[in-house]
């Protein structure tokens, strides 16, 4: 069970209060993640990455245990710590503008 | 006894406020969607009750919102409360938030790039919903300008989006380019007896179309921006906003980046009615409900400091159809006022004496009550207003 922490005003969109746990299967990816994460919360299709392109928003980062994953290619494995569910998968907005 | 409910969408969050038809006293309600910036929320004529919300943002994009009860209750339309949340096929839903340019050959031609800052061709990228224009006859279908500039239409209640090509299409494209404020298509204007749509686009002009949106052609003719390198030219003015009474759809009135302008012919063409204002840069315009020759705008100083002159807040009023403008200062800020008043940021009730209402950058919204003669605060320290509109119920 992937266990995902997602920014204020998306838990708000999603009508979720807490964190958001995810199975997935086989080895999991960004990709798979972020496929998860959208098939559940359809409403969430869009505030992440593009709808067109898919391309993660610019101002959305993805941290998890002490990492920037924001650059990492969708199809690498999720670090073991957050596939075990040890660890949770943050998704934020970056901190710009004021 | 008749109401008045005045949407008001804000760089944080919605807000509705609400009175009787005395419009003394006011319920305010919000914010809705918080934190959000909301830049336009307007109500169907067809159904009142149904009123369509742009909240976008730059973290996390467009998100089209729905009220099917006056605002008490809010959804996402692709995905409403009770359906499935995937289509029969296991593909999720979401499409409300949706907006993909038309790139099929079909509908003829559409472009890929625009012109840039530095003059050169940029893609077309979808940032945001502008303003949202419910068709006046049936409460399903909404038109959406949207920045990169171009129009959307939905039948169905903003669950899905279709781009109305042939504007991008129709052969200036490659030549607007971004003002200030991003290229966005920020106002559209539905004839109330035909086909006939308006629109105008922050940097490219105003263009019409006569056959409901298909086709398009530019309609700038008069108009003379000494910014752009042929003041003259067919497209690349900077209009700001455009304004109709029901009654004269060949009327238009334009506040443009400088200058206030008139069209008797549907915009073939436009002649300046800036007249006696104390200046002619501006965002908002609009008109009487009642009569098709009053006109309201807010002067702002110039291009480059964006308040009312003097720190003087002041709506200027002309009942000639232009050229002839009274000021109104009853009621507004004598000194120490510099804030803005943005392009969709005004509207007019359709009570029997005719409300103005216009909300500023420092998060006032004033109403008259008098058709601008005295005015009032309804609300003071609301975030940034970006637009209001005004519904009038029985």
């Amino acid at each position: 069970m992937i266990t995902v922490v997602l920014p204020p005003h998306l838990r708000t969109l999603a009508h979720v209060s807490g964190d958001v746990e995810l199975e997935l299967a086989g080895a999991p990816t960004l990709r798979s993640l972020l496929d998860a994460l959208e098939a559940r919360y359809p409403m969430l299709q869009g505030t992440i990455r593009d709808h067109a392109t898919l391309e993660r928003r610019a101002y959305v980062r993805f941290f998890a245990c002490e990492q920037d994953l924001s650059h990492e290619p969708l199809d690498a494995p999720l670090p073991a710590a957050v596939a075990s569910g040890a660890e949770p998968f943050f998704i934020i907005g970056a901190i710009a503008g004021g | 006894m008749s109401k008045v409910r005045v949407l008001v969408g804000t760089r944080k969050g919605a807000f509705i406020l609400t009175s009787d038809g005395k419009r003394e006293k006011w319920d305010v309600a919000g914010p809705f969607f918080a934190g959000w910036p909301v830049y336009h929320m307007k109500g169907s004529s067809a159904d009142p009750n149904r009123i369509y919300v742009s909240q976008a943002s730059d973290w996390f994009g467009q998100v089209i919102q729905r009220s099917d009860d006056g605002g008490k209750s809010w959804m996402q339309p692709g995905t409403p409360p009770g359906e499935s949340t995937t289509t029969p096929q296991g593909q999720p839903k979401g499409e409300s938030n949706k907006f993909v340019y038309d790139t099929s050959e079909k509908t003829g031609k559409p472009l890929t790039t625009h012109q840039w800052y530095d003059g050169t061709q940029h893609p077309w990228e979808f940032k945001r919903v502008w303003h949202l224009e419910p068709s006046l006859k049936d409460p399903d279908t909404v038109y959406a300008g949207v920045e990169d500039a171009a129009l959307f239409k939905s039948t169905n209640g903003g669950k899905t989006w279709e781009e109305l090509a042939g504007l991008r299409g129709h052969g200036t494209g490659p030549k607007w380019q971004p003002g200030a404020g991003g290229m966005c298509l920020h106002t559209i204007v539905l004839d109330p007896k035909g086909q006939r749509i308006f629109v105008a686009i922050s940097a490219a002009g105003a263009f019409r179309s006569d056959d409901g949106g298909k086709n398009w052609k530019p309609i700038n003719k008069g108009l003379k921006s000494n910014y752009i390198p042929d003041p003259t030219a067919e497209v690349g003015h900077c209009v700001h906003r455009i304004a109709m009474h029901k009654s004269r759809p060949n009327t238009l009135f334009m506040q443009k980046h400088w200058d206030v302008m008139r069209t008797d012919d549907a915009g073939d063409n436009w002649r300046e009615v800036s007249g006696n204002l104390p200046t002619d840069f501006g965002f908002v315009i609009d008109v009487h409900a009642h009569e098709p020759e009053t006109v309201y705008v807010v002067p702002i100083k110039s291009d480059g400091e964006h308040f009312p002159l003097d720190g003087k807040l002041r709506v200027y009023r002309s009942r000639t159809g232009g050229n002839e403008w009274q000021e109104l200062s009853k009621g507004l800020p004598e000194r120490d006022c510099y804030v803005d008043v943005l392009r969709d940021a005004m509207a007019v009730d359709s009570l029997d004496k005719c409300g103005v209402y216009f909300g500023t950058t420092g998060g006032q919204v004033y109403a008259s009550a008098d058709a601008g003669d005295t005015w009032n605060p309804i609300v003071r320290d609301l975030p940034a207003v970006l637009s209001v509109e005004v519904q009038s119920l029985p």
